[in-house]
């Protein structure tokens, strides 16, 4: 008698619950602050006071003499060993990429910047002693606003001026679009600076054993940084083991090569002793790579149906005062991404890279995408308003049609799939869309202090980063591939090494997930291992929602390897030739009910006792995948704000997010990562801003200056999808970075939407009560223009 | 130097500490207990959250020597043999992703849930209101809580 197994269900769409949970609710974590190493000791910084100054002299000798202090070291007593923290992305031939040494010689550019380091016993001994090192500054005029940071006579952050590139790009006859066009307009858009804030504040412990170096680091990036120590710091690359243990976060502020990382590793090797350095939150505001800091110029061309004809933008962006690792080509990252899901014939792109004496920028979340998003998304607004238009019928005018897939659009990217019909359809929907609009009218008819707006946001991305080859001709250092290794054990488990480096988003689940459904075996049986160059050797780690769409597909490629490795062996076994032998559900079967599992085949393997000639003994795979293209989520926000024109205060009222991500492989984890980027996003358009004073002081050091959201802050978000398969095999698109590109402008849309009437077309962001009220009683003032 | 006499999570101590000493370093760095981590250093974040007495207070604003005498709770000590149903509504409701704020999160919800069994959304938001979560957007954490609301946490 044979029993007809049911297959087992398809893993992939299930709402797995994570397994990385059960260490994390019972505080069973492996942060890197947790470390604690024989003899290891604690490192403090001495940082800049001031923006901009000459150092005159820096006397450790009071910090030395205090107990429990081990050594102390300034710049130049390290000058001739530091180096200078790489850019891996010189966007231009002539870039400027001025030295940055990881801790200051002569110079600081900006307050937080290293100047000293004092290491001791324990970690408040290292604090005291800080105050034990005395440093003279001949000040120097700082640089802050980048807008006049270019004019002739401006103060200079660099010896070789305040420009470090300028970088363009052109398509289509932009001079015609403009010539004829009945519609041009014009605005200027800020994207404050900001601090990405992940909850883990940044630590590091180095530890030397002979020759080797241990780097435990809460980063994002474990084998780019190990590259990076090799490639620019002299230390052969096969001496060095990085580890990412839990990392608490990182929002693209721990994609970075670090001056503490680089100082805990020079200063443990002259110390032979094991060195940990935990940042605080404060010094963390200050040195975190900041995010965003641009003034963008755009300009659309339009028809008088509202058909784009031509877009121009100009942006000035805010390097800070140094390069970091991919600081110049952030902004760039958006270059392509103004155009979004809108045609048009023609489209030109110019950034200027600017040096400011503050905390250099670099990715955060999203990456150069959300500022596009936000510039075009802000304006097809005013389109729509100067047209009499709903914003949804402007869009649809422009967007891209889905029976038009595959679509290249005006910069050269080829969109594989997407349908903005669908998913803007659906969010009407789950919004009630017309309902609101309805009492919006009635507010603005009964003259309600408090207006309900309406913002729109249909936003695209290009995720997946990327096609190597893209990469090499937009001059970045390194390729977009990414590695996996499937290692069949003699039981019929299996450990699944990614090159992708989790920091919460679930790899150890969603992987186990893919996994389960290629070979056929338990979920349980799944074994993810990633986060230490030593396990993972090979890999790009984990940012620009690249992990699912390459990784994944790495994971699938080395699950391909080990089915076809088995097969031979299972041929073997069932005594069928392998052209005979099918594989499905975690079995082999070759007719006639003759099946074996590819757990038995593992086994088999292991013991090696009849396998066919010239066959080796394993069944271990590694893949690396290299994505052809990159893939192109997209979804329609809907967001509608309750604005007191009394107060300033602006309240979400609903928000509706319709995201098309292509296959989803955990709803669960895909909820989370939308949920959270949204909240991120409106935290840009709200609440959060990094300032610095008159002086380059930052005044947003501490959580109570810069205002994270909490729950209280932030609405409930209403959720769906719908799906146009990407071109990859698993028919994944990426969700990290979709909440936060799209809400942004949804928010700030639906509160200009809401004070339109009052004559307002624009508010800074972050819309904070005081500056929507400024706003509203500016515009009043000049009898309903702003 | 002051002597404390502590119980964490079942267990008494006595030790010999600075009186500027905060709470969360003599947990992590005297006692070893580093499921509680540090998240900010103004007590904004509330990543560092701990019961005292079974009140919740955020243990980088308490010095140890006001520990004295006082009984503590901290993540690693909330389970009874099986997880609190606090853990296992964040664990069901996908209620964390990097998790670093998840210790302090839950026991602030514990916290909230002793003090309002059956607390509305907006009364859990509001409850949370001192703890910072940058990954998830608050909305599957006010699920969880009320999931284990639901399930009887404050029991």
């Amino acid at each position: 008698m044979t029993i007809t197994e049911e297959p087992p269900a398809a893993e992939l769409g299930r709402a797995r619950r994570r397994k990385e949970d059960a260490r994390l609710i019972t505080g069973q974590t492996n942060w890197t602050d947790n470390i604690v190493l024989p003899g290891m000791l604690h490192m403090a910084f001495v940082r800049s006071p001031v923006a901009h100054a000459k150092i005159t002299s820096v006397d450790v000798s009071a910090a030395l003499k205090m107990p429990g202090v081990v050594a102390a070291f300034s710049g130049a007593d390290l000058a001739d060993q530091q180096g200078s923290l790489p850019c891996a992305w010189p966007v231009t031939e002539d870039i400027v990429i001025p030295p940055h040494p990881p801790m200051a010689v002569d110079e600081v550019r900006y307050v937080g910047e290293a100047v000293a380091a004092v290491i001791a016993r324990d970690r408040y001994t290292a604090a005291d002693a800080v105050a034990g090192v005395d440093v003279s500054y001949e000040q120097l005029e700082p640089v802050l606003d980048m807008r006049t940071a270019l004019e002739e006579g401006s103060p200079k952050v660099h010896e070789a001026g305040n420009k470090s590139y300028e970088w363009v790009f052109a398509a289509g006859d932009l001079d015609a679009a403009f010539a004829s066009a009945p519609i041009v307009i014009e605005r200027d858009y800020r994207q404050q600076r900001l601090i990405p804030c992940a909850m883990e504040p940044r630590a590091v412990v180095s530890a030397w054993d002979g020759d080797q170096v241990t780097l435990w680091s809460a980063t994002q990036i474990p084998h780019v940084l190990r590259f990076a120590l090799a490639a620019f710091f002299g230390i052969p690359e096969q001496d060095i083991r990085v580890v990412a243990p839990d990392v608490g976060g990182g929002f693209g502020s721990k994609l970075q090569v670090t001056a503490e990382e680089v100082l805990a590793v020079l200063i443990s090797r002259k110390l032979r002793k094991p060195v940990k350095w935990t940042e605080s939150r404060s010094e963390g505001n200050l040195t975190v790579h900041h995010g965003r800091d641009q003034w963008q110029r755009i300009k659309i061309a339009a028809d008088s149906d509202g058909r784009i004809r031509g877009l121009s933008v100009d942006l000035l962006a805010d390097m800070g005062a140094y390069l970091m690792l991919v600081t110049p080509g952030i902004p760039l990252l958006g270059a392509f991404m103004f155009p979004a899901i809108y045609k048009m014939g023609a489209y030109s792109f110019r950034c200027t890279g600017v040096f400011t004496t503050k905390m250099p920028t670099d990715a955060y979340r999203g990456a150069g995408r959300p500022e596009a998003t936000f510039a075009i998304e802000r304006i097809m607004d005013e389109l729509a308003a100067e047209l009499g238009l709903d914003p949804l019928e402007v869009r649809e005018r422009n967007w891209i049609k889905h029976e038009e897939f595959p679509f290249t659009t005006v910069c050269g990217l080829t969109y594989d799939s997407g349908n903005y019909e669908a998913a803007t359809a659906r969010a009407r929907e789950l919004f009630g869309y017309d309902e609101l609009r309805a009492e919006q009218e009635r507010r603005v008819s009964q003259n309600d202090p408090v207006r309900l707006g309406i913002g729109v946001s249909t936003y695209t991305e290009m995720c997946g980063l990327a096609p190597s080859r893209v990469l090499g001709s937009l001059s970045y250092g390194a390729g977009g591939w990414e590695s996996a290794s499937i290692r069949m054990l003699p039981t019929g488990k299996v450990e699944v090494v990614t090159g992708s480096s989790a920091h919460g988003q679930g790899h150890e689940t969603a992987w186990s997930q893919i996994v389960a459904d290629q070979l056929g075996v338990p979920f349980e049986d799944i074994r993810v291992l990633h986060g230490d160059t030593q396990v993972s050797p090979k890999g790009m780690d984990t940012y620009g929602s690249r992990s699912l769409a390459v990784g994944g597909m790495a994971v699938v490629g080395a699950c391909d390897k080990v089915i076809a490795k088995a097969k031979v062996i299972a041929s073997a076994m069932l005594e069928a030739p392998p052209e005979s032998v099918d594989f499905a559900h975690g079995k082999f079967s070759a007719g006639g009910g003759k099946e074996v599992s590819i757990q038995e085949v593992a086994l088999a393997t292991f013991a090696a006792h009849n396998l066919p000639e010239g066959v080796e003994p394993s069944l271990d795979s590694d893949s690396t995948y290299d994505p052809e293209n990159f893939s192109f989520p997209h979804g329609t926000h809907l967001c509608a704000v309750e604005v007191d024109t009394e107060t300033g205060m602006v309240t979400i009222r609903k928000y509706v997010a319709v995201d098309d991500i292509g296959k989803v492989v955990n709803p669960l984890i895909v909820d989370g990562q939308v949920h959270g980027g949204i909240a991120q996003g409106i935290g840009q358009a709200l609440y959060e801003e990094a300032v610095y004073d008159d002086a380059g002081n930052l005044l947003t050091t501490t959580l109570a200056d810069y205002l994270v959201p909490s729950a209280a802050d932030v609405p409930s978000y209403i959720t769906d999808r719908t799906e146009s398969p990407a071109a990859n095999r698993l028919g994944v698109k990426g969700v990290g970075e979709a909440g936060t590109i799209a809400s942004t402008p949804a928010v700030v849309n639906a509160i200009v939407d809401a004070l339109r009437p009052l004559g307002i077309r624009d508010v800074t962001m972050p819309c904070s009560p005081e500056r929507v009220w400024r706003t509203i009683e500016t515009a009043r003032a000049n009898g309903g223009a702003a | 130097m002051t002597e404390i006499n502590v119980t964490v999570d079942g267990v008494s101590y006595v030790d010999q500490v600075e009186p500027r000493l905060l709470l969360v370093h003599y947990l992590r760095d005297v006692l070893g207990k580093t499921g509680t981590p540090i998240g900010c250093d103004t007590s904004n974040c509330g990543a560092c959250t701990v019961l005292m007495d079974g009140m919740s207070v955020k243990s980088c604003a308490v010095l140890a020597v006001q520990a004295d005498g006082a009984e503590i709770t901290t993540i690693e000590g909330l389970a009874n043999g099986e997880l609190h149903p606090l853990q296992r509504a964040f664990n069901e409701e996908h209620a964390l992703q990097c998790g670093y704020c998840t210790p302090g999160m839950i026991l602030a919800s514990a916290d909230l849930l002793r003090d309002n069994p059956n607390p509305s959304d907006e009364q859990i938001r509001e409850g949370l209101e001192g703890n910072l979560c940058r990954c998830t957007g608050y909305e599957h954490i006010v699920r969880a809580v009320r999931r284990a609301s639901e399930a009887g946490a404050a029991q």
